[in-house]
């Protein structure tokens, strides 16, 4: 079956339907990874979100549901360039046209994504729609596109029970708003006890529990939309409790700390985005999933410093909070998909602990 | 970290003559490096022995030393230029291995002069088999079970404890040179002594047999704060068990998970952390198709061969950023040249696929075993470029230019479903043929994933080819079947063939319904940064073209020279390069288009635009309907570039420099007949067929023996001496194997000595910039004889009719630009033996000695200018101040069953050059830097045809008055013995032991001199004599001519104190 991808601008991409048929509008991003596409498909971040995968063969290795980074997949809309009609690897339980149709997400396959992609880095970031039906009118769909924003994506995400993944070492409240599954699993692994709240949970009710550390996690939209959890969150900065921050938690307690966040053209998604730790001078090569960033001129220097900078545009890529047992980063150092350069900061949010408990 | 302000003045090793496993990627890395040190303020030296090479130019480095490459020559040369710092990883093993002896035995320490790129401890760690054992246990990476052995008992006993088969690696080789896999106890003996030989250090590893994982590698970068990247990683499609070298190969890996990406790339980086790497490393590992399991097989500190073609499938310029890493710099503070915005601290990404396909030379080497192992016999390969695999695959079969263009021509189809079973268990350089027909024949994935442990991603894809092949050939070709056939890149001569239509009828089809290519960039980035650099690749069913056509004054289309092959090497690519750079100098834009990741001409910053395609008709035209060239230029690119002459001239694209009438009248045999008629200049005579027949009729007339040859070759293929009626069968029979667009030509083949000449004309007058003779007479291929400019024995008259019939020639043929002339002086006659009116191997050889730049001249001319507004006098150039021999080097030794015997048929890989004062010291220059290094143990095997037993006595009588204890077989040993030179006979292989066999396996001989009976040689002993020879690392030569020339070093004495010839002074 025919599909057609149209762009806010009046772009045209003509293509074969893949998964679920139904009509979709979103917000189009481009992601480099060249491996990880399940990762990608069930990263809650990507809530709201079409997904252009800039890597043009997906699905060679089929589905591993073990590598699933959420129940299922949030994104909107999926687009790439072909999909494999066979998979192979031996962890491989099923095809990518299959879990696309079984989970309903609508895509295109077999258009131009460099093209695609230079659009949106040229033009930044913009909505779309996926469809099969090949009658539209191009001037109602551009006004439906331009009217379009995507909201309420984190409370969409959440988990809306508390769960407990158990362990013997550090309780670590995990404050869910959107949060990739690898995160819960880095600081399991490091024998921590892991409670996931909702996203919507009071700050008191969390300091009640007395974690040992607080994990905010990563998660989909415009950070400063979600202006009740920045609130609550406000209120942990002012606890004592040692808190790591990922991505959309990164932005949030910047924005809960008074700094401001921005927009950025056409974002950061992929697995290679270099990120300097401003201390070390050292390098490493992150995953990233975020179109929103911390405006560094913006973090009052009594409060917190740039502690990680992105390589290539000097974007702000981590924060350490003066005076607390606070730091936080854009990227994503539970990787998955990506490299795994930066998984040593879990091993530092778990030194805060200990030395907060023995202080 | 900014640079180290202590480095000033830098001495780089190149890799030495090209040989299997090193060849032109380090011309291309060394290029590189030099290029970014001088960008840097550097004072580079270079020492490198091959003078087909780019680095070793004067524009390259300050100063350059075509030097042979030993301990010391290297010490002489650093006591007279003081380098600072040594980089010793640009020059592959070689440049390693010399770097290592220079460090260990303290000379470096002791003049001051520091490592820079790397260090001793690093090199060790990585290369030595039990060092690199111990530092992959210590952080805990697995490898396969292993021992290094010193003896074949040790060896043995291992291989029992934990079982066949087992894989043998001899420590400090290269190409894997002398390993294999030994599947009992006879094949372990075997492979463990000649290995045990071959390493530099007498270490052999026995391991555990992972043959059939998965062949994954990754490239690294690391400074010296320890940032490390990896700048991409590519899958071998042939599982472990064929050398990387000799496998097809696809980046990045597609079948393999993040999971397992991540796990591979973190080892890799912890890897490159613990061996303390500053610069670029390639890591290889075994991944078990069915599990996690993973060993590490290998690491190279260095750049590789592997490295190069990362360079080319991402990018990414691994060597640049290696050289500034050993600067000082880091990571982050290196910008990316392609993007101009991003910085070295940054992995790249692709939005396509890469397959890089080995050239194997098996056209050269009939009687050679196809069969891939653990030792790589590959010269070259080929890449490509496409956004499917599919498409990639196809791309880089019709790169190849081996008379495939698609997955049926390998014809299996003769076989049944039970001979295809047991021909997929073959592994050789047919293999996805025998694939494709399997599919054909219904054979299924399981089976033949089951029978080859190919992952059955890559049988599918093989599947779809197949699918489409069969579709052409039934279903009626409709607008979408056609765009569906391009899309995965069938070129339009094989949807011909399939549709029954013909070339045009597709392409006026394709061009009806719209079905052109787009060409997409290579930026590192899948277009999230705006790239600078216009280094494109094409594909089908694509929207957007990002390759606008710009419109300069003028623009010029440069042809490439394609895989690297016996007959077509390095040389031509530094034409190519050299060419691009003069019309850049002269105001063009300049394109170039090529398929070969291992060359200074595929670097992103060598033409304005890079397109990297297949060069057929197809593929160019569609480069030419985008860049609408005001001219190509063919006459650097070799013959790949020559053959696409009327093709271009049919699409209207002028061709630079000498015409495409006068390229076919050299060629052509009554064209070129009338001509030298003309010109009164006399050839062998001679005639041309098509027929075994018409070949038997024209010899006879002739007289044998005669030399028979298909023409539009290079490197003499299929070119034979033959003596009787069975023999012009045989080799007619050869040649025609594969059809013949041109006739096949039958010369009568005379004995004399061998002169050639490289010319420039402008139309009037010509510029020779020297006369070079052959040692060996003619019979020998000219790029297989050794080379002495000037020529030292002509006359003053054969000199003037040389120069005199060289202007003729290139007058009557209209030459603008490049020619190169093949002469015959026998019984006082000169003879014009060949033309061929373009650049030819010789060119950078006879550029460095005489310090004329003849590319550069030659492309000049071809846009206008003359020879005398260039400021040059017409003529023979006077003679040089310095004698240069050029020594051919053969890689005989990594293909089992090549008969190494030298003939009209080129075999050399390579050459190095010896440059002296003097001719003694140019010749003996030349044999160090070849390898050949006498005496050792003054024992020698001399087994010589009926012919040349009298010239054999005045050579054996010199061999023992330097005290050489001479063996040789029963009649050689009559001859020898009745003329007064003590001769001690030994038994034929027939007879009973010791043979001379026995005797070769006993390592002390220094050398065999084997002459081999004329025309093919049929004699078995013949052949085993000089296999065993070569197979245990003994020096064999098959021509007397060659033997003189050794003697002739060899009376003049050791030098102790060479002169070492800067020829950037030159």
């Amino acid at each position: 079956m025919k599909a057609f991808l149209i762009l806010e601008d009046k772009t045209v991409f003509s293509g074969t339907s893949i998964g679920s048929a139904r009509e979709v509008i979103s917000e189009i991003v481009f992601n480099t990874s060249m491996t990880g596409y399940l990762e990608v498909l069930t990263d809650p971040s990507y809530a709201g979100q079409a997904v252009c995968m800039t890597y043009p063969l997906i699905g060679n290795y089929g589905i591993c549901h073990a590598d699933m980074e959420s129940e299922k997949p949030w994104l909107d809309g999926y687009i790439v360039r072909e999909l494999s009609r066979v998979p192979s690897n031996f962890r491989s339980e099923d095809t990518i046209q299959h879990f696309l149709e079984e989970h309903d997400i609508p895509g295109i396959a077999g258009i131009d994504t460099r093209k695609l992609t230079k659009i949106l880095r040229e033009k930044g970031t913009m909505n779309g729609m996926i469809t099969t039906n090949a009658d539209f009118d191009l001037e109602q769909v551009t006004e439906k596109l331009k009217a379009y924003k995507p909201t309420g994506v984190v409370k969409k995400v959440s988990c809306t029970q508390k769960s407990v993944l158990p362990g013997d070492g550090y309780k670590v409240a995990l404050m869910d708003f959107g949060a990739k599954k690898n995160i819960a699993r880095c600081l399991n692994q490091r024998g921590c006890q892991v409670t996931t709240y909702p996203a919507v949970t009071s700050a008191a009710e969390i300091l009640a529990d007395k974690p040992d550390g607080i994990m905010l996690s990563n998660g989909p939209g415009d950070p400063s939309e979600v202006t009740d959890i920045i609130r609550e969150i406000r209120k942990l900065y002012e606890s004592d409790v040692p808190i790591f921050a990922i991505c959309l938690g990164h932005q949030l307690m910047a924005l809960a700390t008074g700094a401001q966040t921005y927009k950025l053209k056409y974002g950061h998604r992929g697995g290679n985005h270099p990120v300097k730790d401003l201390q070390s001078g050292k390098v490493y090569i992150s995953s990233q999933n975020h179109g929103y960033a911390v405006d560094a001129d913006t973090v009052d220097p009594d409060i917190a410093e740039v502690a990680f900078s992105n390589v290539n545009d000097k974007t702000v890529e981590g924060l350490r909070y003066k005076n607390k047992d606070i730091f936080t980063v854009q990227f994503h150092p539970e990787a998955c998909p990506g490299p795994q350069d930066s998984n040593t900061l879990f091993d530092l949010f778990i030194k805060m602990m200990e030395v907060k408990k023995h202080a | 970290m900014p640079k180290n302000p202590n480095i000033k003045k830098v001495m780089v090793i190149g890799s030495g003559p090209i040989v299997i496993g090193q060849a032109a990627e380090f011309d291309y890395a060394g290029t590189q490096a030099c290029r970014s040190l001088k960008e840097e303020g550097m004072e580079v030296v270079l020492v490198n022995s091959n003078p087909a090479t780019i680095m070793t130019d004067k524009d390259i480095a300050d100063r350059v030393y075509i030097e042979p490459l030993t301990v010391p020559v290297l010490e002489q040369l650093i006591l007279k230029e003081k380098p600072d710092s040594l980089l010793p990883t640009l020059g592959g093993q070689a440049g390693l291995n010399l770097a290592m002896e220079l460090e260990e035995k303290g000379f470096l320490k002791e003049n001051g002069v520091r490592l820079i790129g790397t260090t001793s401890q690093t090199i060790k760690k990585a290369e030595d088999r039990l060092e690199f054992k111990e530092t992959m246990e210590k952080i805990g990476e697995p490898i396969a079970p292993s021992l290094v052995v010193e003896n074949v008992e040790d060896g043995a006993a291992f291989a029992q404890q934990i079982g066949y088969p087992v894989v043998l690696r001899p420590a400090y080789t290269l190409g894997g040179s002398g390993g294999g896999i030994a599947h009992n106890y006879q094949e372990l003996v075997e492979i463990l002594e000649n290995g045990l030989r071959l390493s530099r250090v007498g270490q052999v590893l026995v391991e555990r047999c992972i043959a059939g994982w998965k062949e994954i590698e990754y490239e690294v970068m690391r400074d010296s704060v320890g940032n490390c990247i990896t700048v991409c990683n590519m899958e071998n499609i042939d599982p472990v068990g064929v050398h990387t070298g000799d496998s097809i190969v696809v980046a990045p890996s597609q079948t393999l998970g993040d999971k397992e990406y991540q796990m591979l790339r973190t080892s890799a980086l912890n890897i490159i952390s613990e061996l303390n790497i500053t610069g670029g490393c390639n890591v290889q590992y075994a991944l078990h198709p069915t599990s996690f399991e993973y060993c590490v097989i290998e690491v190279n500190p260095r750049v590789s061969r592997s490295s190069a073609l990362a360079s080319k499938a991402t990018g990414y310029p691994i060597a640049k950023v290696a050289a500034k890493i050993a600067l000082g710099y880091t990571l982050d503070e290196i910008k990316n040249a392609i993007t101009g915005k991003t910085y070295a601290s940054f992995e790249p990404t692709l939005d396509y696929c890469v397959v890089k396909i080995p050239r194997l030379p098996f056209d050269k080497f009939i009687s050679a075993s196809r069969k891939l192992t653990t030792q790589m016999k590959a010269t070259g390969e080929v890449m490509s470029i496409c956004t499917n695999f599919e498409g990639a695959l196809m791309k880089a079969i019709r790169s190849l230019e081996q008379h495939v263009e698609c997955l049926l021509d390998y014809d299996f189809s003769g076989l049944d479903h039970d001979d295809l079973l047991h021909q997929l268990s073959i592994v050789d350089d047919r293999r996805i043929w025998v694939i494709a027909e399997a599919i054909r024949k219904g054979i299924s994935y399981e089976q033949i994933h089951a029978m080859t442990q190919i992952d059955v991603w890559f049988i599918d894809k093989i599947a779809i080819l197949v699918e489409m092949e069969q579709w052409l050939r039934t279903e009626p070709l409709t607008p979408e079947l056609l765009a569906e056939a391009k899309r995965i890149e069938f070129p339009d001569t094989v949807i011909a063939r399939l549709t029954g239509k013909t070339a045009a009828e597709v392409k006026a089809m394709r061009k009806e319904n719209g079905i052109i290519p787009v060409y997409k960039m290579v930026d590192t980035c899948a277009a999230e940064f705006d790239a600078e650099t216009p280094y494109y690749y094409s594909c089908f069913g694509s929207e957007e073209n990002e390759a606008e056509e710009t419109r300069p004054e003028k623009k010029v289309l440069v042809l490439g020279s394609g895989p690297i092959r016996i007959g077509q090497g390095i040389e031509f690519d530094y034409c190519s390069v050299h060419s691009t750079w003069a019309f850049k100098e002269a105001g063009y834009e300049t394109i170039i288009v090529n398929n070969n990741p291992e060359t200074v001409s595929t670097d992103f910053d060598i033409a304005d635009k890079l397109y990297f395609e297949p060069l057929t008709p197809e593929d160019v035209e569609s480069i030419v309907d985008i860049e609408k060239p005001d001219g190509a230029v063919v006459q650097f690119g070799g013959q790949t570039a020559i053959k696409l002459t009327e093709s271009l001239m049919k699409i209207g694209v002028p061709i630079l420099g000498t015409k495409a009438e006068d390229v076919d009248a050299a060629e052509d045999r009554e064209l070129f007949d009338e001509i030298l008629e003309q010109c009164q200049i006399p050839r062998p005579s001679g005639g041309t067929v098509f027929t075994c027949e018409e070949a038997i009729e024209v010899a006879n007339r002739l007289g044998y023996p005669v030399l028979v040859r298909p023409s539009y070759v290079l490197g003499g293929q299929g070119m034979q001496i033959a003596t009787c009626d069975s023999e012009i069968v045989e080799f007619m029979n050869i040649i025609n194997r594969i059809a013949q667009d041109h006739p096949i030509l039958v010369d009568k083949y005379l004995q004399g000595k061998e002169i050639e000449v490289d010319a420039v004309c402008d139309g009037t007058d010509i510029l020779i910039p020297g006369i070079m003779e052959h040692i060996e007479r003619a019979g020998v291929h000219s790029g297989d004889s050794i080379s002495v400019y000037p020529a030292q024995s002509l006359s003053q008259t054969t000199i003037d009719t040389i120069e005199e019939y060289t202007r003729r020639l290139a007058r009557s043929l209209h030459v603008k630009g490049m020619i190169n002339i093949q002469f015959i002086e026998c019984q006082g006659k000169v003879y014009v033996i060949e033309v061929n009116p373009r650049s030819s191997r010789t060119v950078p050889y006879i550029s460095k000695v005489t310090g004329i730049p003849i590319v550069k001249l030659a492309t000049k001319v071809i846009i206008g200018e003359t020879i005398r507004s260039l400021g040059y006098e017409p003529g023979l150039q006077k003679k040089a101040d310095y004698i240069a021999i050029k020594m051919p080097v053969f890689s005989f030794e990594k293909i089992r069953g090549a008969d190494i015997s030298l003939g009209p048929e080129m075999k050399s890989t390579g050459e190095c050059l010896g440059i002296a004062k003097t001719f003694n010291e140019a010749l003996y220059k030349a044999f160090i830097g070849a390898g050949v290094q006498l005496p050792k143990h003054k024992k020698m095997i001399i087994t010589v045809k009926d012919a040349d037993k009298y010239e054999a006595i005045s050579i054996g009588r010199r061999f023992e008055a330097l005290g050489y204890e001479i063996y040789a077989t029963r009649s050689t040993a009559k001859v020898l013995n009745e003329n007064g030179v003590h001769a001690i006979k030994v038994n034929k292989l027939s007879q009973e032991s010791p043979t001379v066999i026995d005797l070769l396996l006993e390592h002390r001989i220094d050398l065999v001199i084997d002459t081999p009976t004329q025309g093919r040689d049929k004699n078995r002993d013949g052949f085993m004599i000089r296999r065993i020879a070569i197979e245990t690392g003994v020096n064999c030569l098959t021509s007397l001519d060659t033997a003189n020339a050794l003697l002739t070093s060899l009376e003049s004495g050791e030098k102790q104190n060479l002169t070492l010839v800067d020829i950037a002074t030159i």
